[in-house]
């Protein structure tokens, strides 16, 4: 039920953190309901309110909505992105300048949609926002309105400058768009009435479709009954039999599954996450009556979707759930693991123990025997003998948990039995080999967010970290026993655990924070290699944060990385290799690499193919490390520039991905370029062009570009249909794509042969990139603002571009802070004036005055691009008027002074050109 | 003269009916170490037999065994150090075990004591005490091993018979049910243990089935019941009784 008001209350627009919920009618009146539902709740079902419940309760049902009556939380407004563009695209439909029509526009404010159907950016999504579109109805101002699940509301409105939205909520929430501009317009109201005869008949065609939005009621109202369904239902299940019980129930969700694809990460393992426990319950509730204690709350659900990272690279997919048919042939391990736990539940100590080693005889690496200790009740037992005072007894369960808990769902019913606290408080005991049996265990089972979560709310952190300490302060009396074990091996049980901990961002943090960096750091200074894969492990994981990075640089731990590249054992080269690829973003880090002789031991691990893994952190630490060109410098001694060459075919993504990137860092200089092209790079590069792997594209076309601009290379591209491939690569979905590609063009216009001619030869080339112009990306705007210069050197291009309305276009993005955008833009202005009436034209669409405030910019490169444009402007009389009036004269004057050439000469040029207009109207004047 | 007294009552009563947690109680073992001022003893006799034991006992220092010696005579009641035949009967090394060692188990308390006394006469002497409480205390994982065998095989024939293991689990589970239903399950778990432990498969367990059982999985080592302290109670055990030769050296 939790889950249900949750997800159909409205929350505070407020970026991340607390939310907090609004003062709205439909809050109020979810609130009422709540109240007379708990309120009577006790009197209607005494047994039921008995049960404690800290974890929300869910199942699938096939039951349909009218079975639930009235009275369940049904009003809750759920939108979903099928709805919200059937809406839209209604209304686009009668919209129009003409008066009969509702609206005069209505437009998203974002092209791209994602594969959910939302069009949100992913941040947003997880507040539940689907779109943003801008409406301009017949009567008032644009409204930018916001459709998110909850409802339609107003927002914030696309800022000026940045063409950004302003997501916070401006009005109220309103059921669906249409009832929101009834409210706003009345020429919309109006005319929707008239037009009510057909938008009627298109509603209906809607509604004929299976409709998402009542079935989710049913999944909500059904949650939010649960408690008082929770008898019938078990009533229900008995009576359908087993036929009914093995078809998978699938009520609805079907909106969820589609909007959690790829870029809801967070908000999908929710789901299945809630999915499963639901589904555990169920089949639990069949061996062990009542047990809906343990477990989580509601409310952290919610933070845990907003503390934990996406970074999280997750195991999390939902295991497939094997349950021994109770009539199944049963293997002969069931029974007699089953009269084992018979023995842990009703000896004393020593039959106890002589059960948990026979146990550990099974082959507890093997499915059938993990799941016949759940299925017989073992895991409440074992876990129940972690609270006992039996060393003898804890030690052997812990052994037998330790081996189990590899299986995926029996880690999560460790967690679900409240196994993670126990485990958690034995790292406390002063029984070294307890200690370390109980972090192996928590090593294995915090493989998934939720217990990882677990562990730290549980102090967990803080403890694993003390363990690396272990043995420092060898002084402190310890209690010698059989049953010892030795500190190093403390250390690295704990090590294990927080490597698997240390995939949640949370978690990296509360390392950091209870000082686990310099006891890692001082752990890296042996030689145990089962010591250093997990001590690497866990700081090639953290090393995704900043904070991290600054202190393993400061902890002189790249030293010690380098060093251990040249181990014997490939996953301890791995994990080096991986944490220098994250630390090496850092210009100090790529120099430090080189200073204790990393990159050789990285060039030749490059020839040992076989192992991926591997190969992926090897090649993703040489592409960092290229970025410093020092370290390239070196790469090619070593020969590691054609040993990357060879790898650029049959190799997977994720090595293609860091090949390339190491390639294109290399091509930034002459020298390499030639050897890419001489020991035949080209080809196998030009051929990753047809890909769909975005990162490789975004690497592969700047590669590409760098290529190109060698003309013997550009040759060889040209052949290829490299351009072509490029050029189709400004249709792609990804603006980093988009933009990595207008790049790369650049040089391939500027040096190929006949470039004009090859530009024209793409059908719909030049309309598409004019058209990339009313992106929203910056980066995108400031690539095809070079790519546009690099076209309109051709004079007949040009003259195609402009009547593709480049001119308006470019002009509209004038009103930029962006350097690196002004600086393209002002060279594509300089260019275009080349053609027709282009300079008056840009006069006319208000381009000059914006360009004038550029000369106020820091940034040499946009005085020099802008004095140009302003020279090739101020050829018209009316631009000189312009440029006088916003105080051009006086900055181009201090530009005169500039020692770059180019400049001097333009706002020489440009200055002369206003002066002499003022000379010839003052001649005028007095003749 | 003596201040420590062995509560004769409490063994009387039956060690396993006594209320509250067995282990090391403060007040018995206050009473130990005003032993040292208050026993009167031939020095030179004492500095005899300390340097005879430890000629076979090389885990504690002189001094230690020093201190052992004491605390032995203290427990006898006998300052004589010449009646050497004199030892600690059987009811008194049980209320020790259970008092400063935390046992419980009658049975094996019983076992204990056999294992301690070497000679068979009923009696602990100063010689068996102290070579007993090196494995107690000192005891390597062989010598605790071969302790333990010895207490469960316990006047045999070298070896561990299914019938001697009946006996030795036929507490260990929570009587529930019927008492043959009980039964058969404790003869089930002497099937478990024989299956895990009985390597040469004849049926019963030779030193050498339990040494690589014990090997293998050192939570066997006291597989038919606790025979050894637990090392907290070691440890506390030896910070009273060698408590004046810490306090001395500092």
């Amino acid at each position: 039920m939790g889950v249900a008001l949750t997800r159909s209350a409205q929350w505070t627009a407020a970026g991340h953190g607390a939310r907090t919920l609004e003062t709205t009618p439909l809050n109020e009146a979810i609130l009422e309901e709540i109240i007379m539902f708990v309120e009577s709740f006790i009197y209607k079902h005494p047994q039921e309110a008995n049960y404690v419940f800290v974890e929300p309760l869910e199942w699938k049902t096939n039951l349909d909505p009218p079975a639930f009556g009235s009275g369940y939380v049904v009003r809750e407004i759920r939108l979903n992105p099928r709805t919200v563009k059937n809406d839209i695209e209604l209304l686009k439909r009668f919209s129009g300048k003409e008066e009969q029509t509702v609206l005069e526009s209505i437009e998203y404010t974002s092209d791209y949609e994602f594969s959910n159907g939302c069009r949100a950016p992913p941040w947003r999504q997880i507040q539940g926002e689907i779109c943003y579109v801008l409406v301009k109805p017949h009567d008032g101002e644009t409204l930018c309105v916001t459709c998110s699940k909850e409802g339609v509301f107003l927002n914030g409105g696309k800022t000026e400058d940045e063409g950004e939205i302003n997501y916070e909520r401006k009005g109220e929430i309103y059921k669906d768009l249409i009832t929101l501009l009834r409210e706003k317009s009345a020429i919309f109201s109006e005319n929707m009435s008239k037009q009510e005869v057909g938008f009627n008949e298109e509603e209906q065609k809607k509604k004929d479709r299976p409709n998402e939005a009542p079935k989710e009621e049913v999944a909500a109202s059904c949650k939010a009954s649960a408690a008082s369904c929770r008898s019938a239902l078990e009533k229900n299940r008995i009576n359908l039999g087993r036929s009914q019980l093995t078809k998978r129930l699938e009520p609805s969700l079907n909106w969820k599954t589609t909007i959690d694809a790829k870029e809801n990460k967070s908000s999908l393992r929710d789901t299945q996450e809630e999915k499963h426990g639901g589904r555990l319950e169920k089949s639990r509730s069949s061996i062990s009556p009542g047990r809906v204690q343990l477990i989580r709350k509601n409310a952290e659900k919610i933070e845990e979707i907003i503390s934990e990272s996406s970074s999280e690279s997750e195991e999390d997919e939902e295991p497939p759930e094997h349950r021994q048919e109770a009539n199944a042939d049963l293997p002969s391990e069931y029974w007699q693991i089953q009269k084992l736990v018979k023995y842990l539940k009703g000896g004393n100590q020593t039959a106890t123990v002589i059960a948990l080693c026979s146990m550990k005889d099974f082959n507890l690496a093997q499915e059938t025997c993990q799941l016949a200790i759940r299925d017989v009740g073992g895991l409440e037992v074992l876990i129940n003998l972690l609270e006992t005072d039996e060393v003898k007894c804890k030690i052997g369960s812990l052994k037998i948990l330790k081996e189990i808990s590899h299986n995926p769902q029996i880690r999560r019913n460790i967690v679900d039995l409240g196994g993670l606290p126990i485990m958690v408080n034995t790292l406390d005991s002063p029984h070294k080999s307890l200690k370390c049996l109980a972090a192996e265990t928590i090593a294995n089972v915090a493989k998934f967010r939720r217990a990882r979560q677990a562990v730290r709310r549980h102090g967990g952190i803080t403890k694993l970290v003390a363990l690396l300490d272990c043995g420092q302060h060898s002084a402190e009396p310890t209690q010698s026993s059989l049953y010892e074990t030795r500190d190093v091996e403390v250390a690295r049980c704990g090590a294990l655990a927080l490597w698997s901990c240390s995939k949640s961002y949370a978690n990296k943090e509360a390392i950091r924070k209870a000082g686990g960096i310099p006891l890692l750091a001082r752990l890296l200074k042996t030689s145990h290699e089962d010591m250093l894969i997990p001590v690497v492990g866990t700081l090639q994981e953290c090393a995704s944060e900043e904070n991290y990075r600054v202190a393993i640089k400061a902890e002189r731990i790249i030293e010690n990385l380098v060093k251990n590249l040249n181990s014997e054992n490939e996953q301890l080269q791995e994990h080096c290799a991986m944490a220098i690829y994250q630390c090496a973003e850092d210009e100090e880090t790529r120099d430090l690499v080189r200073l204790h002789g990393g990159l050789k031991p990285l060039a030749s691990l490059l020839s040992n193919t076989g192992n991926k893994e591997r190969l992926a952190a090897v090649t993703g630490a040489i592409w960092k490390c290229s970025i410093s060109k020092e370290n390239v410098t070196k790469f090619r001694e070593y020969g590691a520039i054609e040993t990357l060459v060879g790898l650029l075919t049959d190799q997977p993504e994720e090595v293609l991905v860091n090949v390339v990137g190491a390639l294109g860092e290399c091509c930034q200089e002459h020298e390499n370029r030639v050897i890419i092209r001489k020991c035949g790079g080209i080809q196998p590069l030009v051929n990753l062009l047809i890909g769909v792997n975005r990162a490789l594209l975004v690497n592969v076309t700047k590669a590409v570009g760098a290529c190109a601009v060698e003309p013997e290379s550009m040759m060889i591209i040209d052949r290829l249909d490299g351009v072509r491939l490029l050029w189709s690569l400004l249709k792609s979905p990804h603006p980093d794509v988009k933009a990595s590609a207008a790049w790369a063009l650049c040089p391939c216009i500027q040096n190929a042969k006949d470039a004009g001619e090859m530009v024209r030869s793409f059908v719909g080339g030049l309309e598409l990139v004019v058209n990339l112009l009313k992106s929203d990306n910056k980066e995108v705007l400031a690539s095809v603002c070079a790519t546009i210069t690099n076209i309109a050197k051709d004079q007949e291009n040009l003259a195609v571009i402009t009547d593709h309305g480049v001119v308006p276009l470019l002009s509209k993005l004038a009103n930029t802070n962006n350097d690196k955008l002004r600086c393209h833009l002002a060279e594509a202005i300089s260019r275009c004036c080349m053609w027709g009436r282009n300079r008056v034209a840009f006069g006319e669409h208000k381009a000059v005055a914006p360009l004038v405030r550029y000369l106020k910019s820091n940034d040499t490169n946009v005085h020099r691009a802008t004095a140009q444009a302003l020279y090739q402007l101020s050829e018209d009389a009316d631009n000189c008027i312009t440029m006088h009036e916003n105080g051009a004269v006086k900055l181009l004057l201090d530009m005169v002074g500039s020692p770059d050439q180019d400049l001097q000469e333009a706002a020489a040029g440009c200055i002369s050109n206003i002066r002499r207009l003022a000379l010839a109207t003052e001649k005028a004047r007095y003749t | 003269m003596v201040t420590f007294c062995v509560g004769y009552g409490v063994v009387n009563c039956g060690i396993s009916g006594t209320p509250g947690r067995p282990g090391l109680e403060l007040g018995y073992l206050r009473s130990l170490h005003c032993v040292e001022a208050t026993l009167d003893m031939d020095q030179k006799v004492l500095k005899k037999l300390v340097e005879s034991i430890s000629d076979t006992v090389k885990s504690f220092k002189k001094g230690e065994v020093e201190c052992l010696i004491r605390i032995f005579h203290s427990l006898v009641e006998r300052a004589d150090v010449r009646l050497d035949n004199i030892g600690l009967d059987r009811n008194t090394f049980r209320v020790i075990l259970h008092r400063i060692f935390g046992m419980t188990d009658d049975m094996l308390m019983n076992r204990v004591f056999f294992a301690f006394d070497k000679d068979n006469d009923n009696y602990i002497n100063v010689k068996e005490w102290v070579k007993g409480l090196s494995v107690f205390l000192r005891g390597t994982f062989e010598e605790k091993l071969k302790f333990c065998f010895e207490v469960y095989y316990f006047n045999g024939d070298g070896y561990i018979s299914q019938e001697k293991i009946f006996d030795m689990l036929k507490n260990s589970l929570h009587q529930q049910s019927p008492e043959e239903e009980t039964d058969e399950g404790i003869r089930e778990l002497v099937d478990i243990t024989l299956k895990k432990m009985d390597y040469d498969n004849d049926g019963k367990i030779s030193f050498a089935d339990f040494e690589k059982a014990v090997k293998e999985d050192r939570l066997l080592l006291e597989v038919f019941g606790p025979c050894l302290p637990e090392a907290k109670n070691c440890l506390d055990f030896e910070a009273l009784a060698f408590q004046h030769i810490l306090t001395s050296t500092f």
